[in-house]
Parts: structure tokens; sequence; C-alpha cells
């Protein structure tokens, strides 16, 4: 296998990681140095801002170039895709919000170690989403999952806590020792899955070597099934879809708000990252074969399925939770489900890559849209220490701001025009009709008539129903603003005016498909 | 030479045991060392496919070697978060840890 080796251009696809780095060191650093006073604030800053210019710098830096051997950097470990390109974006926006969004949490906000561990779950999200080797690939998995462990696990009490502080702390640990369980059952799976890949490939990690190899091996098709089928365990815990979701409401609710907003958007898109480029690298359809038979009939098949029972089940669960960010973790299950319909539509795709184009963009409306709806969530909470959705009636009147970002964002979720939902929905559901999976974006449609109902009743709760306390408005500090400025205009941005991105969602499609 | 399927049929009896250990234990701690048994399976999966495979690539080796550093910090966090719990709640049993359920 050939691959860039060109020293400059081997470098340059990893600034982001290497800045990051930097930056997670400075925060540390930073947090010793600075006197006690002063600490919080600027640490915050310093990890929101200089996480928010990295991101922008991802979206400058070239690409390898315009052949797979140009674009396999570092012998073949990562490849500099737009496709990683996009989601490194993503990716790091939403870790520089995330930390404006820690530094008006009364729990988080002295703590500069949630800063620094925000950044290094964010390197691993980011090299996930370039992985083209399954050594890099595991590592960079765990590198994201440790860290999101011990940010779920996150909140600690001390001698002198309150009883609902305790019961916070609580439900904080509980939820990370849930996630670790779960997470390291399933990624020991996914690694036992990983290592017979290698095995039946005669020894090669590279996962553009594996596929070929797989295809002209003397295996029979039930191993290459078994290992296929541990993979995919591995990764539908990543995503959260069904039956590997046990976790996702537990973790959600347990967890301090922004780090579940992190877990709900950037886990979930860089293992779609990967996902999307491990499935197609190495289980090949024949026009990546030269016409030799692949195995992506059978992972079509199955990702068809866990698409329905995942948005079919978050949809109907959602529907009976009293609970806020119980809620919008059988609703991120349900997303989940919609985006697999455009990793299932990537194999039997005639117009090689509107599916995977379809994923980058529904994963870039996604991540905006959560992220704004997290923030409402956290100011809401702050103010009236409480998560239950009756529970936020009036919050129209309280701060019309807040109430206004909210209903944004739950448009969005529920697919209405104007905002980005409508759109990222549609090309999924168009990517299911080219690939002549017509049934299958008949199912979408339906689940996601069944999910308006319960995104419209968190908004009527908000702006018909009363509650005593509408006379007491709630504040809004200057990091929030921020953030729910930035992420309503980028979901009516990308709502309205998605062609740009929408454009390079597609050159990010069509580069996986290059030779 | 021992032949590469007995190598093999050790693992996935390695990792079958790990499985039944998670699903069957209802000690966290028990759990962890379940999960870890899983990923020594994988190990002697690694080493055993690099040596009689592709002995000229160490790739496999050094994923091996990887999943060492990450089976590490896996259960540096693991025993983190139970004893977390623990001051909390004088149990690492898991069943007794159910704040949340639908």
């Amino acid at each position: 296998m050939d691959f860039n080796n060109d020293l400059v251009q081997n470098m340059v696809s990893i600034v982001p990681e290497i800045l990051m780095t930097v930056l997670a060191l400075a925060v540390i650093y930073l947090d010793l140095y600075l006197p006690a006073g002063r600490r919080q604030a600027t640490v915050g800053y310093v990890a929101g801002i200089g996480l928010l210019i990295i991101g922008g710098l991802a979206a400058l830096i070239p690409t390898g170039g315009n052949t797979l051997a140009d674009q396999l950097m570092f012998g073949g470990m990562i490849r500099s895709d737009d496709l990683a390109k996009i989601f490194k974006v993503m990716i790091i926006t939403v870790g520089g919000l995330t930390c404006f969004m820690g530094m008006g949490d009364l729990r988080l906000r002295y703590k500069s170690e949630f800063y620094a561990i925000i950044i290094i779950a964010s390197i691993g999200a980011s090299l996930l989403s370039a992985a083209a080797d399954i050594v890099m690939l595991f590592v960079a998995l765990e590198t994201l999952s440790i860290s999101l462990y011990i940010l779920a696990g996150f909140i600690r009490t001390s001698q002198n806590s309150t009883a609902a502080e305790v019961e916070y702390a609580n439900r904080s640990s509980e939820s990370g020792l849930k996630y670790f369980l779960f997470g390291a059952f399933t990624s020991a799976f996914l690694l036992y899955g990983l290592t017979l890949v290698y095995g039946l490939s005669g020894g090669e990690t590279s996962i553009y070597q594996i596929g070929p190899n797989l295809a002209t091996s003397e295996h029979g098709t039930a191993v290459i099934i078994v290992a296929l089928g541990m993979v995919v365990v591995g990764f539908g815990f990543k995503i959260s879809a069904v039956p590997f979701h046990f976790w996702t409401p537990d973790v959600y609710e347990g967890a301090p708000t922004p780090v579940t907003s992190y877990i709900s958007v950037a886990s979930k898109a860089a293992s779609f990252a990967v996902l999307t480029r491990f499935m197609l690298a190495v289980f090949p359809p024949e026009q990546l074969l030269d016409g030799l038979e692949g195995y992506s009939t059978w992972w079509v098949q199955l990702l068809a399925m866990t698409s329905v029972v995942t948005m079919t089940l978050g949809n109907l669960l959602a529907l009976v939770q009293t609970n806020i960010k119980r809620m919008i973790a059988y609703s991120s299950i349900a997303q989940a489900g919609y985006a697999l319909i455009g990793v299932v539509a990537i194999a039997s795709d005639s117009s090689a890559g509107s599916g995977a184009a379809a994923v980058s963009f529904y994963m870039f409306m996604y991540v905006m849209t959560n992220t704004l709806l997290f923030t409402g969530i956290i100011l809401f909470s702050n103010a009236t220490n409480s998560e239950t959705i009756r529970d936020m009636a009036g919050l129209s009147r309280r701060n019309p701001a807040i109430a206004l970002g909210m209903t944004i964002a739950l448009l969005s979720l529920g697919g209405i025009p104007p905002a980005a939902g409508f759109f990222g929905k549609f090309v999924l559901f168009r990517a299911a009709v080219d690939a002549d999976m017509v049934w299958l974006a008949i199912i979408g449609v339906l689940n996601a008539i069944v999910a308006l109902y319960y995104y419209l009743v968190v908004i009527k709760v908000m702006y018909v129903d009363r509650s005593p306390d509408d006379d007491q408005p709630i504040a809004m500090p200057a990091p929030y603003g921020f953030v729910v400025g930035v992420t309503s205009l980028a979901v009516v941005f990308l709502g309205v005016f998605f062609t740009p991105v929408w454009n390079w969602a597609t050159t990010a499609g069509s580069d996986l498909f290059l030779r | 030479m021992v032949p590469l399927w007995m190598f093999l049929m050790v693992s996935a009896g390695l990792f079958s045991l790990g499985v039944f250990g998670v699903l069957s234990r209802r000690n966290a701690i028990a759990i962890l060392m379940s999960v870890e048994l899983m990923l020594n399976a994988a190990n002697i999966n690694l080493v055993a496919f690099w040596r009689y495979l592709n002995p000229d690539n160490i790739a496999g080796q050094v994923f091996a070697a990887f999943v060492f550093a990450v089976a590490a910090g896996e259960a540096a966090v693991g025993l983190a978060l139970i004893l977390a719990i623990y001051r909390n709640r004088q149990t690492v049993i898991v069943e007794d840890v159910n704040l949340m359920k639908w």
C-alpha cells in the first residue's frame, strides 16, 4: 500500500490535534499558576476560545490530495480527507461551546480539570473521525470513552455539602459507573471483533488493506459475519443504537448537563464518522472491489433493521418521559436511528457518497441543535433546580431568549422548516430513496411525525402554560448568551443557506469512494 | 509447533468466561475483572495472529501493547468511579446503584 510520505503534509494534517494537546497542557498550567480569585473565569475562557479558534483552523487545513494514497498519513494511521475535516470542525467547535456551558455551572466552574478533559476528549474524537487503521481507531475511541467516563462521574461531595448536593453527586457517580461498565464491556467486544478482522485479513491493520483482503480470503462467510457483528456491538453502543442503548437515559439524566450535551453530540458525531468510514472500507460494496463480492449486503441489512428499531423505540419511549434530559436522551436515540438511514444508503448507492454526505450534514445540524437545547436546559434547571418538563411552564415570560432558542432547537429536531433539521431529514430520506430503500424512508417519515408530538408539547408548556413564578425572570450569563446566540444562528443558517455546508458534505461523501 | 487454532480456542474460551462473568456478577469490581479477561483474550488473538500470519509487520504486537495501556487506563478510571460510589453509599453491588431507572 502507498502512503503520503511528504513530511510537511503529514504534520499539517494533525495540526488541530497538536494545538489541542498544547491547549490542554496550558489549561492545567494556568490552573496552578493563576491566583485563586482569577482562576475560574480565565481558565474557562482560554479553553473555550482556544477550542473555537482551533475549530476554525481545522476548516482551513487542506486535505492530503485527490487520491487515497495521498490522503493516508503517518503510514496509513489517519486519513486526511473532507469527511475527517467536516467532523473535526463540528467536534472541536462544540468542545469549545461546552467549555462555555461549563463556566456557568456552579458545580463545574471551579474545576479546571473539567476543561482539560473536554479538550482531551476532543482530541480523541477528532482522531477517531480520521482513523484509517484499526490500532488508531481503538486508541482514539478509548481516549474519547475514558475521558467521558471521568466527565460523567465528575461531581464529588465535600464534608459541608447539602443534601441536594449529595443527591446530585450520587446521580453523577452512578451515571459514570453505568457508562463505564457498559462502555468497557462493549469496547471489549469491539476489540475482539477488530482482532478477528486483523487475523482474517492475514495480519493487516490498515482498513483500506483489510477490505480487499477479506473479500479475496478463503475463510467462510460465517466467521467474517461474527467479526462484523462484534464490531457493530461496539459502534452501536457509541451511537446509542437499540439494543445497545440502555445506558443512554441514565447517563444523560445523571451526568452534569454540559457533559450530557458533549456526550450526545461530540461522541455521537465521531462515532458516526468512524462507522461510515470503517464499514465502507472493511466490508466494501462491489464498486470498490472491481466487481468482487464484498460483505456489504450483510451490514446493510443489519444496520437497516437497527435503524428501524432504534428510531421507533426511541420515539415511543420519549413520548412518556417527564424529565427533560431523559426525554432528550430518547430523542437522541431516535436521531441516531435517522442518521443510520444515511449509513445504510452508502453501500447500495448509485450516486456515490450521497448517503455519507447526508450523514455528515445531519450530524452537523444535530450537534448545533442539541448544544442549543442543552444550553437552554442548563439555564432553566439552574434557576429552578428542576428538570421536569412541567416546571418549564412560563419560560417564555421568564426569559424570552431562552424559550426562543429552545423552540428553534426543538423545531429543528422535529424537522420543521426553516430550522436545519428539515433539510437534514430531507437529504437523509432522499439518500434512502436513491439507494432503492423507499420503505426505510417511509418508516423514517412516520417516525418524524410521532416525534413531532413530544417536541411540540415542550414548546406548548414553555409558551402557553402558566406558572406562579411567571414574574421572576431568569438571568442569562454572558457565556451562555454567546452559546445560545452562536448555535441559534447556526441552526437557522444551516436551514436557510444550506448550500455551502451541503456542498462540503457532498465532497466529504465522495472522498470516501476515492481509490 | 503448536497450531494456530489452539491459541484461538484458548482465546475464545477466555473471552466467553469474561462475558459470562460480566453478565453474572453483581460486584462491580468482579465485573471490571471480567472485562479485563475479555481484553486479554483479544491480546492472545492479536499476538497469535501476528506470529503465525504476518511476523514481519509488527503492527499486531504494537496493537497488543496499546491494549495493555488502554486496559490499565480503563481499570484506573473504573476503580476511581467505584470508589466514588462506595464513599457515598457503602456498596459496590451494581443492583444497589439504582437511583435512576425508567
